[in-house]
């Protein structure tokens, strides 16, 4: 299954929805785009709903931590939303669980932003 | 494809396309040697990892260079080899990617998740190439991979 993603806006935070495998080629790609996409357009406050994400590699991985320096980088914060289990295990045997902002409710995240 | 023999092997382009089908034979596989559903994901995994390994690093996505990806059954082992034709990996360059300065870093997290998940990762570069062992107790006495080697 490819990497699927939707946005949507929710009290100035751009949630998405991403959906599938984000892993090298296709999945990675989509993930990146995204992210330049919505900061582009000035928004910087980004929550990536991992919900659906049943599968990410060490590409994948890499795509998360540059869209969390990118949005950084440009004065903005990317916070990750309801990991599964898989997606959260690779996040702590990496030590990432402490570098990124991880939430498992979307209206905590949504008020967590300054 | 099945592991019916003890020992099937495949000759792959230095494809995007390697890499998913290189996962798929090593889930069925697994999944076909009785091994845990979880230790079937970590298997893939490092699969994959090492697939992307051999195609994107060792053979830079060169027509004319292949890789091959072996599964062997071998008493109480599922050894998985893949040998790629690249210019071969220097090992002493390989970062930790949990020190708190490669945190952030994009890449440099394949081997470390390789390690993490199976048994035994074995590295051996050579000018005509990268060997790389991937093995995994049948009966995961030692799963997580604390006793990974080079």
């Amino acid at each position: 299954m490819t990497m699927k993603v939707s946005s949507r806006q929710v009290d100035g935070v751009t949630i998405v929805d991403c959906s599938g495998r984000i892993t090298l080629g296709e999945g990675s790609v989509i993930l990146r785009d995204t992210v330049r996409d919505i900061l582009s357009k000035g928004n910087k406050k980004i929550v990536l709903n991992l919900q659906n994400v049943n599968y990410i590699d060490s590409s994948g991985i890499g795509e998360l931590v540059s869209a969390f320096t990118t949005t950084k980088n440009q004065g903005g914060e990317l916070k990750l939303l309801n990991l599964t289990k898989k997606v959260n295990d690779l996040l702590q045997i990496t030590k990432l669980y402490t570098v990124f902002d991880v939430k498992d409710d979307e209206a905590a995240a949504v008020k967590s932003f300054k | 494809m099945a592991m019916t023999e003890q020992r099937v092997s495949y000759t792959l382009d230095s494809s995007l396309e390697t890499i998913d089908n290189a996962e798929e034979k090593a889930t069925i596989i697994a999944t076909e040697l009785g091994f845990a559903e979880d230790e079937v994901m970590q298997i893939s995994m490092a699969v994959r990892e090492g697939a992307v390994n051999a195609v994107l690093h060792g053979n830079a996505y060169a027509p004319d260079k292949k890789v091959t990806l072996a599964f062997e059954r071998t008493g109480d082992d599922l050894v998985i080899t893949i040998r790629d034709q690249g210019p071969g990996m220097d090992l002493s360059k390989i970062p930790n990617p949990l020190a708190p300065e490669n945190l952030l870093k994009t890449s440099g997290r394949g081997i470390f998740l390789m390690r993490s998940f199976m048994d035994v990762v074995e590295i051996r570069p050579s000018k005509t190439g990268t060997e790389l062992k991937l093995i995994k107790h049948v009966h995961g006495t030692s799963a997580g991979g604390k006793e990974a080697s080079q």
